[in-house]
Order: structure tokens, then C-alpha cells, then sequence
């Protein structure tokens, strides 16, 4: 393994930057007034959190940014990172109904980010909390679906104590989704919007067990996520200079690009959108190759179509029809290859890294009861893993029925 | 090849492209350049004793993305000493002796002051003379400009005045601040005018700073009503254009004015009489260079069409133009959606349903199928649907045809004709939240 990194700081920071630049007001006024402004739109019935899409860009044609953010973020307290992360090709964007004029989509992801950059720029409060109905509940894992259903639960008026693992919060946002998309200073700036509704943090905290919360909340949302990568099963694979690729990206998120260690030539095991985001991180950072080793075909690359778009135009290799077996040491503490069976028979890949990405498995730290009438589940410790849209949606729509369930107990209607 | 020379009033010019009078026509140089460019006339800025201008002069509205949609000044005429200004003229004739070059006048309302700027005018050898009596800011609270033309009696007697002296053609140029036009245009034609040009600009407030509250254009903190030009005044100017193409009283050439852009928008002037178009605004905001596909533009149309000569098209849709009791009331059409070709965008149901006669059903989009069909019965076919539908030749106005005579309603009123039968079917009659349709 390389012991410092080839590129100068200029360049890991141009490889890095974001990988869709924000609108200047002129192409965000040009792009929003390109929208039809559809009624039923299909963005928003492809939308989870089913953001008012036609809303909230005919107001940035009228120049009402903050109406428009809140249109958003009204829906999808993660409008933030969303704008930024999600994969709007299959979602609002892929619905647009120019697409069947032949036409590229309204730019809804960057129109979504101009809006919501206003106000966080400006640090505008959108959202307060509701007045107290005494009610507490118990949320564990501070991702995009626990603060989600922290932040609708506290426009409820209910109180709300969330734990976390982490040293800090934000789940995956800020530490799993790719530095070009979403830096880590947004996701905890979109964090701290949801905390200041008077959402009480208490970060490193496992919890092992429900019981207590159960004891002491009214309701508890359980919004973990997954567990840590899944083990090869091959030989070498707790040799040094295997790392898993949550770990790794973890690392790179969280510290000055050139600490982030990284090999010459990195093998990412896997075809995922995590392997995808591994690969050409592993690529920007400065790696001479770095390349995608996969059991099965081109076609049943699980990731999106435009993330292997990416990866390729990154300059990444892909091997498919390659099944790791055994990954070799160099004898000195390294790796020094990956042996693969091939149609051709047995073959070694050299690297001298290796990144492991074939999914998270199930979290194994704490069970909860799957038909309690006080624990509700969301994001991907309930969907087996999805898009932050997906968690915000989730994480929303319990706060929904926690809602429900503690003011209809209460005979109170609102 | 269609040919473009014209003959207005005697006024020759190679087409019918003149630059209106205004910014664009100030200097020689910029006529001269406007000429080498492709322009076939242009009335020169207006010369009077010369005024002084506020700084900040010009509003612009936007429409979306879209700048300058409509646009309106508060710049007032020539600055520059008449002397000057006539040298000019003189010069650009001298140069360009087959373009057109008509001098724009607006003096005190006294007999002797026209008298003595005509003279001096035509000692030029301008083609023409252009009366400005349609400016509506700021010359007009001095007794000139719209104060003028908006008295016909004032109007015929200054035209009246310039007649007795001048030897070339004399437009009088007339504003739309008026109630009826076309009171005007017959004062001038009584006042002895060969032509007319029209419209002026329309009064106009452009906008309001939001953070100041200062009208725009603001001077100081000010601002002042102005005059509106620019593409959004285009149906205004067709319409005044038509109304006095086609009064009897009038039958003098008209020059086109206002809004005109494209050699669509000269097509249509022509063809409601105009015989030249000016040009101003699209100029202020592209440049000199537009008129290449002004003239190209309307060349290749006219040779699509057939048409020879400008005289070919010139009031070809007056006849068309007709009071509204004279129209047919069993002409009936019928909105017809082309599914091949929609987008599902709804913006047709949602706008016949709020905004129209509401006879537009939406199906699931769950099908997979249509999301939107005509209900026949409700349609009374009114142009909606196909005027929001974003996709071009998707919603087509189909006529369905019956078995009855044509009836106006002045005949229908009058006893004589039958109406058939039509669609008048209203299910909104009452309405809740709940109402889904």
C-alpha cells in the first residue's frame, strides 16, 4: 500500500467537489420556468415522501425560495441531502413527462438544492414545535429515519430523545453516501435543523434492549439500519489491506482526504451502489486502478445504470463473471492479489487492496418485537435497505402514527 | 423570389422594414448602419426644441425566463439641436438615396412652428414627414405629443397646418390612449394626412421595486407613467391596426407598429392592412441585424404561399375581421386528444376544469392507458385545452358538422335561423371537497 497519497490537495479536492455543481440563479430561473407545472404530477407520485414537485419549482419561478423550500422540506425533512443523493433517474426525475417529449427532465434534484440551499445559507428556521401534549418518545438511530420521525413527532408537540451509536449524528448521510454527492457538513447541518426543534441527542449510546425504553416512553421508533458488511467467506480476508466498504468510506468522510489510506490497485468486491461508491472513491483518491470484481454479469450489476455510468466515466474497471476465492498475502502484512474463478478457470488479480462490498448484513446488537403496539420501524433496518428518501418517508409516516395512536388514546382530536 | 419593395404614400423603400422612430434611429451613424445591415427605411428620433432626459429611462418585464417581454420608456424626444439632427437626415439621404428616410416632428402647437420645421425638413430631402402626436410621457403635459392626437380636432388642425407647407408625404403617427382610434385617424385623413403609422406606446406603469416601492423606471426614487411597447403589445396594435384598415373614412396607407419582432409578426400587420411595419423595440433588444430574417423570413413565406408581391398579402384577413353579432353560431367544434401523442402532464383537465367549461374526464394514470379524454357532451369547444397543451398538434379543434344553415345572432335574435343543437352540459353545478370527477 502506497504510504502517501500521489495527488496534491488541489486535486483530491477537484475529485471530491460535488459532482452536480448548484444552479446559478439564471439556469435555476431558466429550468424552473421549463416546468409544466403538471397536475397529478408523476415526480410526485414517484417521489416517497412525495415532495409538491410542481409546487415548489413554480415558486422558484417566482423567486419565493423560502415557499418553495418549505414545500420541500415540509415533506422530506432530509430535502437536503436528497437533492443531493437521491437517484432521481428512476425516481422524480425519470417520471418527468418531458421525458415523453423527448426531452431531458426538468433538473429537479439541482432545482430542489437551490431552494434548500437558501435556506440553509441562511440558516431560515422553517418548522417549530408544536405546543406540548406531554407525550415522550424514544427514537434509536439518529439516520434519516429516526430524525425524520423526531422532527414531525416535535411539530406534534410530543417530546422526543434520540439515540445513537455514532459519536455523531446523521446515520448514513454522514458517513455512508459518496463525498461528491453529500459532504458530511451538510448532513449535519440538515442534523442540526431537525436537534433544534428540541430533539434531544444522546449520541454513543447502544442500545441492546427495548425494555427500558419501553418502561419509560410512550412510544419507541426503532430506526437502526443495517448491520455492518457481510463476511466473504474466503480465505485472507482478515489480512491488512482488507477493508469493508462502509469502513472505508467511513474513514474518508470523517477525516482530511490524504489520512484516508488507499492502494495502488484496489479490487472492490461487489456490484453495488456501495461497490460503485467505493470504486470511484478509491479511484479519486488517488488509486492507479482500481476495479470492480464481480461473480456475475454485466447485466445483473445490482447498482443504478447511471452509478456504473459513473464509475466507467471515473476511469474504474469492472471484471464480471468473477468469483473471489481467496484473497493472497504479499507476506509482509498485505495483500498482494485476488484469486477469482473465471469461466477460463482460476486467475489471480493483483492489487494491493481490497475493498469488500456485497451488502449490510441485519443488525445484531438489539431485536425488537415486530407487532408491539408501542414500536414502530423505519428506514432500512425495516425496508432491508433503501434511499434516504425511502427512510424519510418511512420515518414520517410513523411519526404519523405514533401521532395518531397517542392523541386518539388521549380521546383528544387535533 | 417574393419581392419586397415597397411604395407607401409615394415613399419608396427596397422593403417594408423601416425602424420606428426612437432610440435606434437617433444618429447618422446608426441609421447608416441599420441601412448597410438590411433595413429598408427609418423615421428618424423626433425632432423638436431639444428636451433633456432623466437618467434611468427604460422599464423591462420579463416573462419567466424570457427578458424584455414587454418593456416601456420614459425618454422624451431628440436631445440633440434640430440643426444637427437635419444635417444628418440630409447626410443619410445623400448616401443612401433608394432607403427610406422620414423625419419624425413634434413642435409647440402653433401654426408658425410647424410651418418653419416642415421647410426646414424638407430642405433635406427627407422621402417623408412622420407627426409625432402619440408619445405618451412627459411631452404630453407640455401640449405635445398624445395631448395632441388624443383630440381629433387638435389633430386635424396641426395636420392641417403641416399640409399647407409640405410638399412630401406626411404619416401622422397616432396613439393607442385613446377610447376609439378611429376618430383619430379620421381627424387626421380630414386634416389633409397621406398615411398613417400607428400605434404609439401604451401608458403604462412597468413594475414596482418590492424592497423600495419605487415604480420603474425610478429616478431618484420616482418614477413616472411611460410608454409600453414591446412583443406583449402586439394584439393590442393588430387590433388598431385592422380597426383602422378597415373604416371606411380612412383608406390611407398605414404603417405597422408595435411589437413586431419576427417576420410573423409583419405577415399578420400586412395582411391587416399595414403597408410598412417599424420596428423598434426587438431592435433596442437584438440589434440592426434582426431584419436579415425579418426580410428572409417573410421572402421565403411569400414564396411558400404564392404571394408575388407585398400587395399579394396586404388586408388579405380584413375581410375576416367581423363584428362579433356577425359570427356563426352553429359552428361547432369539439377538442379532440391525440393519446399517442400526450405526456399526461393534465394541464388540459386542470385548466378546463377550473378554468373552463369542465368537460375534460381524468382516468387513473394506475391503467397505464389515457389519463385524459374529451367529454363530448360538456365540450363547447373554446381553444383551452389545446392552448395549455404543451405538446404541439396533440389537442386539435375538430369542427362537427350538422345539418343546419349557418346563423348570426344578429339573425338569430332578429327571429331568422335555427340554432342547433349544442353542448351544454355543466355537472359543477354543485361542488365539495370530496367531489372527485
Amino acid at each position: 500500500m502506497s504510504a502517501s497519497n500521489p495527488l496534491t490537495d488541489e486535486q483530491l479536492a477537484a475529485n471530491f467537489a460535488d459532482i452536480a455543481p448548484p444552479l446559478t440563479n439564471d439556469a435555476a430561473l431558466l429550468e424552473a420556468n421549463k416546468c409544466l407545472f403538471c397536475h397529478d404530477a408523476p415526480c410526485t407520485i414517484a417521489c416517497p415522501t412525495h415532495i409538491d414537485v410542481p409546487a415548489f419549482i413554480k415558486k422558484i419561478a417566482t423567486g419565493n425560495l423560502r415557499g418553495s423550500a418549505r414545500v420541500i422540506l415540509d415533506a422530506n425533512p432530509f430535502g437536503h441531502s436528497c437533492a443531493r443523493a437521491c437517484p432521481v433517474e428512476v425516481l422524480c426525475e425519470g417520471a418527468c413527462v418531458l421525458n415523453d417529449r423527448d426531452e431531458q427532465p426538468i433538473k429537479i434534484a439541482l432545482l430542489q438544492r437551490h431552494a434548500t440551499d437558501h435556506v440553509l445559507d441562511r440558516k431560515l428556521k422553517l418548522f417549530q414545535a408544536g405546543k406540548s401534549t406531554g407525550k415522550k418518545i424514544a427514537i434509536v438511530g439518529a439516520g434519516p429515519a429516526g430524525l425524520s420521525c423526531a422532527r414531525e413527532l416535535r411539530r406534534a408537540g410530543h417530546a422526543v430523545t434520540v439515540f445513537d451509536a455514532m459519536p455523531q449524528p446523521g446515520g448514513l448521510n454522514t458517513y455512508g453516501i459518496a463525498e461528491y454527492k453529500l459532504k458530511a457538513d451538510i448532513a449535519l447541518a440538515e442534523v442540526q435543523d431537525i436537534l433544534d426543534l428540541g430533539v434531544e441527542l444522546k449520541s454513543g449510546v447502544t442500545i441492546d434492549s427495548l425494555e427500558p425504553l419501553l418502561a419509560n416512553y410512550d412510544a419507541v421508533f426503532v430506526g437502526v439500519g443495517l448491520g455492518s458488511t457481510k463476511r466473504l467467506g474466503i480465505p485472507g480476508e482478515d489480512l491488512p489491506g482488507v477493508i469493508d466498504a462502509l469502513t472505508f468510506i467511513a474513514h474518508l468522510k470523517t477525516h482530511p482526504y490524504r489520512e484516508t489510506t488507499v492502494g495502488r490497485q484496489v479490487v472492490v468486491i461487489g456490484a453495488g451502489n456501495t461497490a460503485i461508491d467505493a470504486v470511484t472513491q478509491a479511484k479519486r483518491l488517488g488509486a492507479a486502478a482500481a476495479t470492480i470484481v464481480y461473480r456475475r454479469g454485466e447485466a445483473d450489476m445490482p447498482c443504478y445504470h447511471y452509478e456504473y455510468e459513473l464509475a466507467k466515466r471515473d476511469g474504474c474497471g469492472f471484471r464480471f463473471n468473477a468469483a473471489p476465492q481467496r484473497i493472497i498475502g504479499n507476506g509482509s502484512g498485505g495483500v498482494s492479489g485476488l484469486e477469482v474463478r473465471t469461466a477460463g478457470g482460476s486467475e489471480t488479480i493483483p492489487c494491493d487492496m481490497v475493498i469488500v462490498a456485497i451488502g449490510q448484513g441485519d443488525r445484531t446488537e438489539l431485536t425488537w418485537p415486530t407487532a408491539h403496539p408501542k414500536v414502530f420501524i423505519g428506514g432500512d433496518c425495516a425496508n432491508g435497505g433503501a434511499e434516504i428518501v425511502n427512510a424519510a418517508a418511512e420515518g414520517v409516516a410513523a411519526a404519523k402514527r405514533i401521532d395518531e395512536m397517542l392523541t386518539v388514546k388521549d380521546g383528544k382530536g387535533r | 423570389m417574393a419581392d419586397l419593395k415597397t411604395n407607401f404614400a409615394g415613399i419608396q423603400s427596397p422593403n417594408p422594414f423601416w425602424l420606428a422612430s426612437g432610440p435606434p434611429t437617433n444618429t447618422y451613424g446608426q441609421v447608416a448602419k441599420a441601412f448597410d445591415e438590411g433595413w429598408g427605411g427609418a423615421v428618424w428620433k423626433t425632432i423638436g426644441e431639444p428636451i433633456i432626459n432623466v437618467f434611468s429611462r427604460y422599464g423591462s418585464v420579463d416573462l419567466g425566463p424570457n427578458r424584455m417581454m414587454g418593456f416601456n420608456n420614459i425618454e422624451l424626444i431628440s436631445d440633440r439641436p434640430i440643426a444637427e439632427n437635419l444635417k444628418e437626415i440630409a447626410e443619410v439621404k445623400r448616401n443612401y438615396p433608394k432607403h427610406a428616410v422620414i423625419a419624425s416632428l413634434m413642435v409647440e402647437s402653433k401654426q408658425k412652428a410647424w410651418h418653419e420645421i416642415v421647410k426646414q425638413t424638407e430642405d433635406t430631402g427627407a422621402d417623408g414627414i412622420e407627426l409625432n402626436f402619440g408619445c405618451p410621457h412627459g411631452m404630453s403635459e407640455r401640449g405635445m405629443g398624445s395631448a395632441v392626437g388624443q383630440v381629433p380636432d387638435y389633430t386635424c388642425q396641426i395636420v392641417g397646418w403641416v399640409k399647407e407647407v409640405a410638399t412630401i408625404p406626411v404619416i401622422v403617427k397616432l396613439t393607442p390612449n385613446v377610447t376609439d382610434i378611429t376618430y383619430i385617424a379620421r381627424a387626421a385623413v380630414k386634416g389633409g394626412a397621406d398615411a398613417l403609422s400607428l400605434i404609439n406606446t401604451i401608458n403604462s406603469i412597468v413594475g414596482v421595486d418590492l424592497t423600495t416601492f419605487e415604480p420603474q423606471p425610478s429616478v431618484a426614487g420616482k418614477s413616472s407613467h411611460g410608454g409600453y411597447c414591446g412583443p406583449a403589445v402586439k394584439p393590442i396594435a393588430l387590433h388598431l391596426v385592422s380597426a383602422v384598415a378597415g373604416d371606411a373614412a380612412v383608406k390611407i396607407p398605414i404603417s405597422g407598429i408595435g411589437g413586431i419582432a419576427t417576420w410573423r409578426d409583419a405577415a399578420e400587420f400586412i395582411a391587416l392592412g399595414a403597408g410598412t411595419l417599424q420596428v423598434c423595440t426587438a431592435v433596442m433588444h437584438y440589434g440592426f441585424r434582426i431584419v436579415e430574417d425579418l426580410t428572409d423570413g417573410l421572402s421565403n413565406w411569400m414564396d411558400e404561399r404564392g404571394h408575388r408581391t407585398l400587395a399579394d398579402v396586404r388586408g388579405r384577413a380584413l375581410p375576416r375581421v367581423a363584428k362579433w353579432e356577425d359570427l356563426d353560431l352553429n359552428y361547432h367544434l369539439l377538442a379532440h386528444i391525440d393519446q399517442d401523442k400526450c405526456i399526461k402532464c393534465e394541464l388540459c383537465w386542470t385548466a378546463c376544469e377550473d378554468g373552463a367549461h369542465q368537460a375534460i374526464r381524468r382516468l387513473p394514470r394506475d391503467n397505464g392507458g389515457p389519463v385524459v379524454e374529451i367529454i363530448e357532451e360538456a365540450c363547447v369547444g373554446c381553444n383551452l385545452c389545446a392552448a395549455v397543451c404543451p405538446v404541439q398538434d396533440c389537442i386539435t379543434m375538430r369542427q362537427v358538422k350538422n345539418d343546419y344553415a349557418p346563423v348570426s345572432w344578429k339573425n338569430y335574435a332578429a327571429g331568422k335561423g335555427k340554432l342547433a343543437p349544442r353542448s351544454e352540459q355543466f355537472h359543477t353545478a354543485t361542488w365539495s371537497p370530496s367531489t372527485k370527477h
